[in-house]
């Protein structure tokens, strides 16, 4: 399994009800139901991913984040994963304003803009970072918001959401303790773990 | 037919019949005392009885889904891109069994079969059939079989309606459900474009109010325009201008009422080779099966509550041109579904086809469909069958 979504795998707790949006080939909500009995949904827009997920048993549907939740009922779910998706959808703030109305749990990884070797790639090259984790030519990139492991943090504490967790890591996700000091220079990935403020 | 039949073929076929002499007792509150079905069957059934799966056809379909009856037949059955060894609906592992339903017209008891009452032809007092009476009818079929429950239930338009009952009605003995190109219910565009069909029938002065045949006549043109009408609905505009485009029959036009455009040419074609081949009571009582069909309405408009009894797993594929059943009616059923807290997996097929794109050759579709069947399979533990 990709290292971040072990990470999530860690994090999301018996039984619950998840929603994973984006939820690629469902590698994680194949494992989450295998190991914790995690019962959900995916969602998804790539054919592939898609045949995967029902081939493996994995309940997927057909549709397009950018479209909204609007058919999903407020707190139908524990938990709403989002991984490596943030980044190309047309409005994240919003999604993630939907992500709390019908989870009361979040978690969200996404590209980490500000890893030092994107800074390095754009201040010395001078040219659009391209990276394990950002692998696309700026014009047919699907990333089009891109973000920092800070901006996230202080969009969160813009909306009033509690950050129960953040993490950075390399690709493989692998703690290091440069990480850990200067996260928003060294993580290649971050991941955030988000509730709503008190309503 | 060429002289050698296709190896992913099923092969030739014979339609077999069951005959019930126990009274069903239908919704609109009359009984048949008796009656008789047409099926085929597919493949083998296992020694656990449990690779058994039911397909459910649409309005105008009928039990002769796949393979050929003889060497002389131009044409396989109606879903034989999706039935046969290695297809979706694999007949190395699943034993398929196709129904024609009651008040048909391909040979299970309908409106032309004798009225024990009154030794003759039912005609117009056929009883009014629903999707709930149907079901329970094949749920009976599948008692004579030997199975106590379904590997999967499948069927498109119409036939997934029955796949939905089936859920509803005998959670216990389907353990998958595919239900393709379908809607919960008939919205009042679906009602009023069924009211035309069978206005147009109605109104054929060969109808005689449903004894055509007693008057030795048969409602052709009725029928035709219902196929007609019909016909456009299940054609997407694309596919249509992609058909046949302003395309005229001759180089110029003639200024009358003769077929000019090609696409006059093939409605009414389609129009002429219908009314030979369908009966018009039969149509008339298909259509408003379809239209009293919500099972939303028996629990307040709420169809999670209505699907609550489900068990199964459930596969909804929609096609994105489909006007007469369009995505967002499958979105409903799939939002009910995960309201309900049922195991549900979605795709909507890119096709130019409009509403036949379900009966049509397509590599997504038989992707996710073969992949939801292949699934089914493993988890029932199913072996090739010798």
């Amino acid at each position: 399994m990709r290292a971040d979504l072990k990470l999530i795998h860690d994090w999301v707790p018996q039984g619950a009800r998840v929603l994973d949006l984006g939820c690629g080939d469902g590698a994680l909500l194949a494992a989450l139901a295998h190991d914790k009995q995690v019962v959900g949904y995916g969602l998804e827009i790539d054919p592939d991913g898609i045949t995967a997920c029902i081939e493996r048993g994995v309940s997927v549907i057909e549709h397009d984040i950018d479209d909204g939740l609007s058919n999903v009922e407020d707190d139908a779910y524990d938990l709403v994963i989002m991984t490596q998706a943030l980044q190309a959808l047309q409005r994240p703030d919003r999604t993630l304003d939907e992500m709390l109305r019908v989870g009361r749990e979040c978690i969200i990884a996404f590209p980490n803009f500000a890893y030092w070797r994107h800074r390095l790639y754009l201040g010395f090259q001078g040219r659009m970072p391209v990276s394990k984790s950002l692998p696309h030519a700026w014009y047919d990139t699907p990333n089009i918001h891109l973000s920092t492991f800070r901006d996230f943090g202080q969009l969160c504490r813009d909306k009033g959401l509690t950050i129960v967790d953040q993490r950075v890591g390399n690709g493989d996700h692998e703690p290091h303790w440069s990480s850990r000091l200067w996260p928003n220079l060294c993580g290649e990935t971050a991941i955030f773990r988000v509730t709503r403020a008190s309503r | 037919m060429p002289d050698t039949l296709p190896p992913d073929s099923v092969g030739l076929v014979t339609p077999q019949t069951a005959h019930f002499d126990t009274p069903l007792a239908l919704a609109g509150g009359k009984t048949l005392s008796d009656y008789t079905l047409v099926y085929e069957t597919y493949g083998t059934l296992n020694a656990e009885r449990n690779n058994a799966v039911l397909i459910c056809h649409a309005l105008s379909g009928h039990h002769h889904a796949a393979g050929f009856h003889s060497m002389e037949d131009r044409k396989p059955g109606w879903w034989d891109a999706y039935i046969g060894p290695g297809k979706a609906i694999d007949t190395e592992r699943f034993f398929v069994v196709s129904i024609n339903n009651l008040g048909g017209c391909h040979g299970s008891t309908g409106p032309a079969s004798i009225n024990p009452e009154t030794q003759r032809a039912w005609g117009p007092e056929f009883p009014v059939l629903t999707v709930a009476d149907w079901v329970h009818s094949q749920a009976r079929l599948a008692d004579r079989l030997g199975i106590e429950r379904f590997a999967a239930v499948v069927g498109g338009s119409l036939g997934g309606m029955q796949v939905l009952q089936w859920t509803m009605a005998y959670p216990e003995r389907i353990a998958n459900a595919v239900v393709i190109a379908a809607t919960p219910r008939l919205s009042a565009q679906n009602i009023a474009f069924n009211e035309v069909a069978r206005q147009a029938i109605r109104s054929d002065p060969d109808f005689h109010d449903g004894w055509y045949e007693e008057h030795g006549t048969v409602p052709k043109r009725g029928l035709k325009l219902a196929r007609m009408i019909g016909h456009i609905t299940y054609l997407s505009e694309h596919s249509m201008g992609a058909k046949f485009g302003r395309d005229l029959r001759t180089d110029q036009l003639n200024f009358g009422y003769d077929v000019e455009f090609q696409v006059e040419s093939y409605l009414r074609h389609q129009g002429d080779t219908f009314s030979t081949s369908f009966d018009a009571n039969t149509y008339l009582l298909m259509t408003k099966a379809l239209d009293y069909f919500d099972p939303a309405a028996l629990h307040g408009g709420d169809l999670a509550t209505a699907l609550a009894p489900a068990q199964c797993p459930f596969l909804v594929v929609s096609f994105t041109t489909d006007w007469r059943f369009a995505p967002p009616r499958s979105r409903e059923l799939v939002d009910a579904l995960m309201r309900a807290d049922k195991t549900v997996s979605y795709a909507s097929i890119d096709s130019p086809h409009g509403h036949d794109a379900f009966l049509l050759p397509h590599p997504r579709y038989e992707a996710v469909f073969g992949g939801f069947m292949r699934r089914a399979a493993r988890d029932l533990q199913l072996e090739e069958t010798p």
